[in-house]
């Protein structure tokens, strides 16, 4: 049964507090308890937040099923998220995902087998003009190849 | 005709990320201004100036202004930084190089239309955008430029960042105003419009971060002065995000009016060794793509791209040259607005998938003749007949592909594969 750690708690309780509607307060309370879970969302995180939260968990669902960045099943400890959209693709962007994929040994969405990594195509992340490009996590890498995207992720401990 | 630097003149300077280095540049030094003047005269100052909205539809800011109601009720100022629309990354880059020019020209822009609470909402994968803007707003209130009594001037106005969560439908305005609410980001019709009902069902003024930043300039030396750039209908300069098959992608302000050839020829350094521009998609991946002959007369405004049939939009330039297969970016395109459908209209959710299957039906071979005109019945039957613009986002793209470039299509169906790159989907992509 998962539950927020106390210093996650203490942030979402922030949050409740910080709009005029609580329901503001969900999609930045699933980002915490995403983040203390190994970065995916499951239904014993929903039960929860709807407790903590005073907000029915259909609430909470729904906003969950509807955004793409809480991710419904487990990812590796880096999600790489390659941009498959128009101006990637012009440059490359499709062919560098499926590198990536073959040279990890994974299908899309998969968890590689030491747990580390999990590649998905993503829609456009706003670096057109720095393309081909993959979020790992927070971080933005751009201007890539096949190369030198395998190069970063192979640095990756 | 250069680059015209009205908002990115400092973008290369790493410091005028900071309050101090924004400030060394004469940063704020239009606030005191604008706070003594009466709010009446910044919104007729901004009228005055033509400014319109940057973020895609191009409506004119100082009246969208004019429609919150005069009862003082409370009021919100929402910044659209949520730039999903494919091809565009300009928003980007003056959140991070420029923050508190977007936050001087919010602090301005409440001051005028009477608000005392900002959102700037920033689409979620923007991790780096939000630090730099959290950070920039913390400099600034604990300068006194926002909160209560701003420069002692009475007037007090709060700020804060809301992160979104991945949808491309939250850059439609009312979708937003769904999302910051804590709901599913779906559009709301129209009317009432947000000015009149938005954030929790008050007056709420959605402006994009380009429209706001410019806010500033304006008051700084005034309308006439904004004027000077640009067109008599397209008045001022306007950040530009070229992508694709160029030498020198990037984002370039230039005035309104500019040149597409000379943006793609001049500025950006031309198409790579060898190659030839095919098409150019002028204003993000929604906008009607344009031959290669169009982009010659092509002015970069919003009257001179509509009379070629498409739009400025949010000025996401993405240039495609002769190694390209239509096909399969129309395939990219149609799979991206299957994807961002809200789900909530019928001709939406239903269209956008079916315009997706028959594009993928084709580039994997199974396509029939009947197929192309079928595109073209579904995307004009999907034109104007949803709460919001993603259904005719998705359309516009299929139908002037497949006008501009029947042949590439028509010899996909037959043949299998494509007459450009020679090979099938599969032997592409898989």
């Amino acid at each position: 049964m998962f539950k927020l750690s106390e210093q996650g708690l203490a942030e979402v309780k922030k949050e409740l507090n910080r709009y005029e509607a609580k329901d503001s307060a969900i999609i930045p309370s699933l980002y915490i308890a995403q983040k203390e879970n190994n970065g995916f969302i499951t239904p014993d995180i929903i039960r929860h937040l709807s407790q903590v939260m005073d907000i029915p968990e259909a609430r909470i669902n729904e906003v969950f099923k509807f955004y793409t960045m809480f991710n419904q099943k487990p990812v590796g400890k880096y999600h790489v998220q390659v941009c498959t959209n128009i101006s990637c693709a012009l440059e490359g962007g499709r062919e560098m995902a499926k590198h990536i994929c073959h040279e990890l040994g994974v299908k899309f969405d998969e968890v590689t087998s030491d747990g580390r990594f999990t590649v998905s195509k993503v829609e456009c992340l706003g670096s057109c003009g720095t393309a081909p490009m993959m979020q790992v996590n927070d971080t933005y890498h751009e201007k890539l190849t096949p190369e030198t995207a395998m190069n970063l992720l192979r640095g990756m401990k | 005709m250069a680059e015209a630097k009205v908002l990115t003149e400092f973008y290369h300077l790493p410091e005028f990320q900071t309050l101090a280095g924004y400030k060394a540049k004469g940063g704020y030094e239009t606030l005191p201004k604008a706070l003594k003047m009466q709010p009446q005269q910044i919104i007729d100052e901004v009228k005055a100036s033509g400014l319109r909205g940057r973020g895609g539809a191009g409506f004119p800011t100082g009246m969208k202004w004019g429609f919150l109601p005069k009862n003082g009720e409370p009021r919100y100022l929402l910044c659209n930084a949520d730039e999903g629309e494919p091809g565009t990354f300009k928003d980007r880059m003056m959140m991070e190089r420029a923050p508190h020019q977007l936050i001087e020209g919010m602090i301005i822009s409440a001051f005028a239309i009477g608000s005392n609470k900002g959102y700037i909402y920033v689409r979620g994968e923007y991790v780096y955008p939000i630090e730099c803007l959290n950070k920039a707003i913390k400099e600034a209130y604990a300068a006194g430029l926002l909160g209560k009594n701003i420069l002692g001037s009475g007037f007090d106005f709060d700020l804060d960042v809301y992160r979104g969560a991945g949808a491309y439908i939250c850059g439609e305005e009312t979708g937003m105003i769904s999302s910051l609410e804590g709901l599913k980001g779906q559009p709301k019709l129209k009317p009432p419009f947000p000015a009149v009902q938005g954030y929790l069902r008050k007056p709420t003024i959605v402006n994009n971060v380009e429209t706001l930043a410019a806010v500033t300039y304006i008051i700084k030396d005034g309308a006439q002065a904004y004027r000077k750039h640009g067109t008599e209908k397209s008045a001022g300069t306007k950040l530009f995000s070229v992508s694709g098959n160029v030498m020198k992608p990037g984002n370039y302000e230039v005035p309104l009016g500019y040149p597409l050839m000379d943006l793609i020829m001049k500025e950006c350094g031309g198409m790579k060794p060898g190659r030839r521009l095919k098409a150019i998609i002028p204003g993000g991946s929604s906008a009607p793509v344009l031959t290669a002959e169009e982009v010659a007369k092509a002015n970069l405004d919003y009257e001179s791209l509509a009379g070629l049939g498409t739009m400025l939009g949010s000025g996401a330039v993405i240039v495609m040259d002769d190694s390209q297969c239509m096909v399969d970016m129309l395939g990219v395109l149609t799979h991206f607005y299957a994807h961002e459908s809200c789900g909530q209209c019928t001709p939406c959710r239903e269209g956008t998938g079916w315009l997706n299957k028959i594009l993928h039906s084709i580039l994997e071979g199974r396509g029939r003749l009947q197929d192309i005109d079928l595109l073209i019945k579904v995307a004009d039957n999907m034109k104007g007949k949803t709460i919001c613009a993603l259904s005719d986002a998705a359309a516009l793209p299929v139908l002037s592909f497949v006008t501009k470039f029947r042949d590439e299509f028509e010899f996909y169906v037959r043949e299998g594969r494509s007459k450009v790159k020679g090979t099938t989907y599969a032997e592409m992509h898989h």
